[in-house]
């Protein structure tokens, strides 16, 4: 399982990487970036689940 | 306030400035979404209000039908000379693409997570001045004497204006947003000629000596190649003040409104206080001060609705906050919310920019005042008044300190 965010529909909400900041971080427009390839584990994967819930532009994914 | 005929109603001739909206807007957007959900007003020349979180999305994220030339409506219709888009007079809020994403790209990194979260010892040693200053007293104005000076001083800050203008900075921003319907034009010109005066002045004194702050910043900044003009670095200054500053400290505002009336909230953030994060976002979805404007482009049908070039359309994301079809128990206040997609700072391409400072202000200054005065009531239920017109929040904020 993998979490992407999708750069032309976030406009930084800023939520993502502060409900989950080992998965998520942001550049220097504030934007939110994956870290690392985005995999996820069980545990990961309900923090990913939870900052998806939380974005208002609807810019996360998360792929089987 | 303004002197215009009681509204009968809302969904035909609507006005924000109406006693009743003021006063309490939830349960008039609540009887629209029911029945009419996008509300018209043939009030400020016509204009057009969508109560739905889903009306309020179509509207904020389509740049092609809409312009930000104006975002505050008022009885005066701005002419394509005093505004012309795409800059517009504080670029870039009143921008539209494409001059938009460059006006925005040149402000967001100063207000990125970074440079932002850096302040957070600054904004906490201010608050506990400012909780110093209003001492041991049994009543205690946390509207006033609290919330409406941190935001102030903070941008005075990130600007690198004098400390001791913060008052002036509050009486321009009361001028532009509160008393923009009240003016005759003389008043708003002279008023207007006056905020202009005070920024070139700074504009001046930071050419002549640099430092490391906000401004030298946008004088310094590049945008294809060159400076900016100085009109261009004079409407981002205003912009980020009138933006920053009543917006913000109504949140805080209404943020300890709530706590002063709900003591079980308030123990709970005194007693968990890693409940913080959530509690503010909730604060902001319950309480979302700002209502942005629009302006039609074109003549074109927008869900049924025939509107005009240049009718207004109030961009509700308060009334997005309540919409029980985006969130569930939309009416209730829950301080622990897990899932809250709220959109208190705008939706689309001009998402609030100063949005990671507002949350760290609000976060700090709540933080605080509950560290200091754990247990609080309000003095004066009665005497609460909420601000008319786009920014919401409680002006006057007496609160009786508990032991």
């Amino acid at each position: 399982m993998k979490v992407t965010i999708d750069a032309e529909l976030c406009q930084g909400q800023g939520r993502c990487f502060a409900i989950a900041p080992d998965l998520f971080g942001f550049d220097d427009m504030g934007n939110g970036i994956v870290i690392g390839d985005g995999s996820l584990d069980e545990s990961s994967l309900k923090l990913a689940q939870l900052a998806q819930a939380n974005c208002p532009e609807h810019a996360i994914f998360i792929e089987e | 306030m303004t002197d215009q005929p009681l509204v009968k109603d809302f969904a035909t001739d609507f006005d924000h400035l109406d006693p009743q909206w003021v006063n309490d807007p939830y349960p008039i957007w609540e009887d629209l979404r029911g029945r009419c959900p996008v509300a018209h007003t043939e009030r400020f020349g016509g204009a057009w209000f969508p109560a739905t979180h889903e009306g309020v999305s179509a509207v904020a994220k389509d740049t092609e039908h809409f312009t930000s030339r104006q975002v505050i409506i008022s009885y005066t219709r701005p002419t394509d000379e005093d505004l012309p888009a795409p800059i517009g007079l504080a670029p870039p809020i009143t921008s539209d693409p494409p001059f938009h994403v460059d006006a925005r790209r040149l402000i967001l990194p100063a207000f990125a997570p970074g440079p932002i979260n850096a302040l957070e010892p600054a904004i906490r040693e201010l608050c506990n001045r400012l909780l110093d200053n209003l001492g041991d007293h049994e009543i205690v104005n946390a509207g006033d004497e609290y919330a409406q000076f941190i935001p102030p001083a903070v941008i005075a800050k990130m600007l690198g204006f004098p400390p001791e203008d913060e008052d002036f900075f509050r009486e321009i921003i009361h001028n532009i947003i509160s008393g923009a319907d009240n003016q005759d034009d003389a008043e708003r010109e002279r008023r207007q000629a006056e905020t202009e005066e005070y920024f070139n002045k700074q504009i001046q004194d930071h050419i002549d000596n640099p430092r490391d702050d906000l401004t030298t910043y946008l004088l310094n900044v590049e945008l294809g190649g060159q400076k900016l003009q100085h009109d261009h670095v004079r409407g981002t200054m205003i912009l980020i003040l009138v933006a920053g500053i009543d917006t913000t400290w109504s949140a805080i505002g209404a943020s300890i409104w709530h706590l002063a009336q709900n003591p079980d909230d308030l123990a709970r953030l005194v007693n968990e206080p890693e409940l913080m994060p959530v509690a503010i976002e909730e604060f902001l979805r319950f309480y979302a001060p700002v209502t942005m404007g629009r302006m039609v482009k074109e003549d074109f049908d927008f869900n049924g609705c025939p509107m005009k070039k240049d009718d207004w359309v109030l961009l509700g994301f308060p009334a997005a906050n309540r919409d029980p079809a985006a969130f569930k128990d939309a009416d209730k206040f829950i301080i622990d919310r897990e899932e809250n997609r709220h959109v208190a700072f705008g939706l689309g391409i001009h998402r609030c920019a100063g949005s990671n400072l507002a949350r760290l202000e609000l976060r700090i200054a709540i933080e605080e005042f509950i560290k200091r005065y754990p247990k609080f009531e309000l003095a004066n239920p009665e005497g609460v008044t909420w601000a008319a017109g786009q920014v919401r929040g409680p002006r006057n904020l007496p609160v009786k300190v508990l032991k």
